[in-house]
């Protein structure tokens, strides 16, 4: 990673583990609830932005780790950390290995749809069967611990616990594609044609990455779970899968950090419509700001947030700002 | 089920089809010629449903005119917006990649429902079908079949065959089905491109508006309703295959039985068959039904 | 035609038909090791559709694909590739955002791949450097590892399109219309660089470029609306009245 965008990530972590002695309950709790959403986010880049599979079904491995939380903790007690959370990964994983091997068979458009649909199966599996609750959800019986360490009861542990998983997840994103297996990930969105005829074969790297990515978001399902005490099938609705997808264009594709900053501006933007303080009697129509900013944000930044940077300094420069040899010649090695 | 609920549910299923079809073809179309994803498209829908509902007392109380005055206004109005929207906010999309067309139209979507509430509320209403249509025909001994989902049906029909003959005898049909295999080519035979993707993307809109409006009767008007018909819609142009009019008609009909008859057969799992057969068609045609054209 | 064992790719009685039409009708061909077998034809001749056939992209409707002595027939590409056979594009196929180095050093990955250490930086993995550099400057691309691939000059980026070729280190070279578009500086370049490969590999070449190909083939295959009509050294087919009559009439 250069040196500014590694200064960057680095600040914004100091800042987050700082943020509690800062912020009052609050704050604390819409930045645990943002940071949460960085991490689905980070799962959808990897596909997305790492890969080129545009997978508009993420939210069904979101919520599949949020239910598998509910449904997994006893009656009785708090569940220990150290099973709970692998095992609701793990099934989250589980559904991305059937979503993937079965998906895996179309292209384009067709992929796209093919992703929704399997979202939209589990979907109305939580919405019209007694297994989830149907529309009214499933409340959390007890939040896990991690022995007498860690009781996620409290805001302050839970807050801490998430960053944790946020930078582990961050960091083993960055090992991942920088080595030989995000190599050709990258080369597999780039040019999958020469992968293969290179001696690639191209399907197992791309199910790995739809495995991998499904557990990312199992993780931060559980987190939510946990965090809210509280599971309802609009966690697997496409509109959340939709919100995701825009979260990290928002943010800038084929960058980790655009994840990231996607999902904070995604939610700060829509804290800013929706405060009352601010816009009084409109505030209720809060969505109307947020689209037009969505566009306006597309009509100007065709990187994202993370070109943001890279446009002014061109303009400052006096080249012509978001053309396409300058952004393409920012791309390190892809 | 005895064989009068079976014909009923059977004109339901054709009715709901044909209605989809309306809706799709023009999402098929958009896409299939101008190459632009358009998330908002449910919402001219929803414009649409809420149209009927908002207009009839002014096209009522301004010229008297009843029913069908109200469905020519609407048009007028969505024909009007479609040109205006296309020149005004479509028109820089198309060199955008897909996803950038995903974000901005969803950024569409949510300034078309805040408008909506601005202007007519978020409540739900319901639409009263035209007292002419308003009657039902009798089926068998027991049962009625409401004529107003006749008359839907019946509209839809007609539009489909003129938009069959429009496609295939006229033009400006040959024309448009040239854009959707090869936009290039169109362009350097020194057709007006522009032009005519404007009056395609019109006719979208003016198509979904119109179906939302004949739709109003039936199915209320409420907000989610653009967002609902526009997965639906989604799934249809998949199924039928990007930029085919006929794989719209073959899969709306076929989404339009599968979901009718499921909700009567498996309630619990209604929801979920549009998608399993989705799901089972790109698996053994993962390109659609049809190619386009 | 040589000892058997110096046969690298042998195709034999390739057909491939797409619903009516015959692409391709029983061609069969042999690439022995140490020369350049040329395939030239007009357009629609189904050249295309047979390096297709042979690299494992499309299937043959009937006939079977040898490589190295084993049938490699129902083989996808990328085993094909991995097994020691190699192929070029006539569209420049490259990772233009990737700089030239990385171009190489990704393909040569395919031989490396361990795609199980994920913590490892690819960059560091020798194993592929080496060969991407090796390969780089085997194809006279030294000067430009930095350069990003895709602000390359078109025949610089067909130097690549070898370079990526040879990253894998293979036996066998398919390569689809090297020349095109080249000027004669860059021709004679690569001309120079297939006669340096032809010693260690076994090439297919098909291509357009008349000159080039009676220059450096040793067997020429001449092929007509999917049928082989002449096959044999370059002389042979110069004089022969089949061709004349066929393709070089027509020149």
């Amino acid at each position: 990673m250069k040196t500014s965008k590694f200064l960057f990530v680095v600040a914004a972590f100091l800042l987050l583990a700082q943020w509690p002695l800062m912020a009052g309950q609050y704050g604390v709790d819409l930045v645990t609830k943002i940071m949460i959403f960085a991490i689905f986010a980070l799962s959808l880049e990897l596909l997305v932005g790492s890969t080129g599979l545009v997978c508009f079904g993420q939210a069904a491995f979101f919520g599949i780790g949020a239910y598998a939380t509910v449904l997994l903790t006893p009656q009785d007690g708090s569940p220990s950390l150290l099973w709970l959370l692998p095992a609701c990964v793990l099934l989250a994983a589980l559904y991305a290995l059937v979503v993937g091997a079965l998906s895996l068979r179309t292209k384009g458009v067709y992929f796209i749809m093919v992703t929704l649909a399997f979202a939209q199966m589990a979907y109305y599996v939580v919405h019209d069967t007694p297994l989830g609750g149907g529309t009214d959800g499933i409340y959390l019986m007890s939040k896990p611990v991690l022995g007498t360490l860690l009781d996620l009861d409290k805001p302050q542990a839970f807050y801490g616990f998430t960053l944790a998983c946020l930078v582990g997840v961050f960091g083993f994103l960055t090992l991942l594609l920088r080595s030989r297996f995000g190599r050709a990930l990258a080369g597999i969105r780039v040019n999958e044609q020469r992968m293969r005829a290179t001696g690639f074969s191209t399907y197992p790297y791309k199910l790995a990455a739809f495995v991998i990515s499904g557990g990312i978001a199992g993780l931060a399902g559980f987190l939510f779970a946990v965090k809210d005490g509280f599971v309802n099938p609009e966690l697997i609705s496409w509109h959340f899968s939709g919100e995701v997808l825009i979260m990290i264009i928002l943010g800038g594709l084929g960058h980790l950090r655009g994840a990231l900053i996607g999902a904070f501006a995604f939610a700060l933007l829509q804290e800013f419509f929706k405060s009352e303080a601010i816009f009084g009697e409109f505030a209720k129509h809060w969505h109307l700001g947020l689209g037009l900013s969505i566009i306006a944000c597309v009509a100007l930044l065709p990187r994202g947030l993370v070109g943001v940077p890279g446009q002014l300094a061109a303009r400052l420069r006096g080249r012509e700002a978001g053309s396409h040899d300058a952004a393409a010649a920012k791309a390190p090695h892809g | 089920m005895d064989f009068t609920t079976f014909l009923i549910q059977c004109l339901n299923a054709l009715q709901y089809g044909l209605l989809l079809f309306l809706v799709a073809s023009g999402l098929t179309l958009i896409f299939g010629i101008m190459g632009v994803i358009n998330l908002a498209h449910g919402s001219f829908y929803m414009i649409g449903a809420y149209m009927a509902y908002a207009l009839a007392p002014v096209v009522g109380s301004t010229f008297g005119g009843g029913f069908f005055a109200t469905l020519a206004v609407g048009l007028v109005l969505a024909v009007l917006l479609g040109y205006v929207l296309e020149w005004v906010f479509f028109s820089f999309l198309y060199e955008r990649d897909h996803l950038q067309q995903v974000l901005m139209t969803y950024g569409l979507i949510l300034v078309f429902e805040e408008l909506r509430s601005l202007m007519v509320g978020d409540d739900v209403h319901g639409v009263q079908a035209p007292d002419f249509l308003a009657g039902t025909l009798p089926l068998g001994d027991l049962m009625t079949y409401p004529i107003y989902r006749l008359f839907i049906s019946g509209v839809c029909l007609v539009l489909a065959l003129a938009m069959y003959f429009v496609f295939t005898r006229t033009r400006l049909g040959m024309m448009i089905r040239a854009g959707s295999t090869n936009r290039e080519m169109v362009q350097s035979l020194g057709i007006d491109i522009k032009f005519l993707y404007r009056v395609v993307f019109a006719a979208g809109v003016a198509i979904a508006v119109f179906a939302g409006m004949i739709a109003a009767p039936v199915s209320s008007v409420y907000p989610g309703m653009g967002n609902t018909v526009l997965i639906i819609c989604f799934v249809v142009v998949v199924i039928g295959g990007i930029g085919s009019i006929r794989g719209a008609l073959l899969a709306a009909l076929l989404i339009g039985v599968v979901d009718t008859f499921g909700k009567v057969l498996l309630p619990q799992a209604s929801g979920v068959l549009v998608y399993v057969l989705m799901a089972l068609i790109l698996l053994w045609k993962p390109d659609g039904l049809f190619k386009a054209g | 035609m040589g000892n058997p064992s110096d046969v690298l790719l042998r195709g034999s009685e390739i057909t491939r038909r797409w619903g009516g039409l015959v692409a391709l009708n029983k061609v069969s061909l042999d690439l022995q090791r140490g020369t350049v077998h040329a395939v030239i034809g007009t357009n629609g001749a189904g050249k295309s559709t047979l390096i297709n056939i042979l690299s494992g992209e499309i299937p043959p409707s009937s006939g079977a694909v040898e490589l190295l002595g084993q049938d490699v027939t129902s083989w996808s590409q990328p085993r094909r590739a991995r097994a020691g056979l190699g192929r070029s594009y006539q569209r420049n196929t490259i990772y233009p955002t990737f700089t030239v180095l990385e171009n190489c050093r990704l393909a040569a990955q395919a031989t490396v791949q361990k795609p199980w250490l994920w913590w490892t930086d690819a960059q560091q993995c020798t194993a592929s450097m080496t060969q991407a550099r090796a390969s780089a400057t085997r194809a006279g691309l030294d000067d430009l590892l930095d350069r990003e691939a895709g602000l390359l000059s078109h025949g610089q980026k067909r130097q690549l399109e070898i370079a990526m070729c040879l990253a894998t280190k293979p036996r066998v070279l398919l390569l689809d219309e090297p020349l095109a578009g080249m000027g004669a500086e860059e021709t004679e370049r690569m001309l120079a660089l297939l006669a340096e490969l032809k010693s260690s590999h076994a090439i297919l070449l098909v291509e357009h470029d008349m000159d080039a190909v009676f220059r450096i083939a040793d067997c020429i295959t001449v092929m007509v609306n999917g049928t082989v009509i002449a096959c044999g050294t370059p002389d042979y087919v110069r004089n022969s009245p089949e061709v004349r009559v066929a393709y070089l009439g027509e020149h």
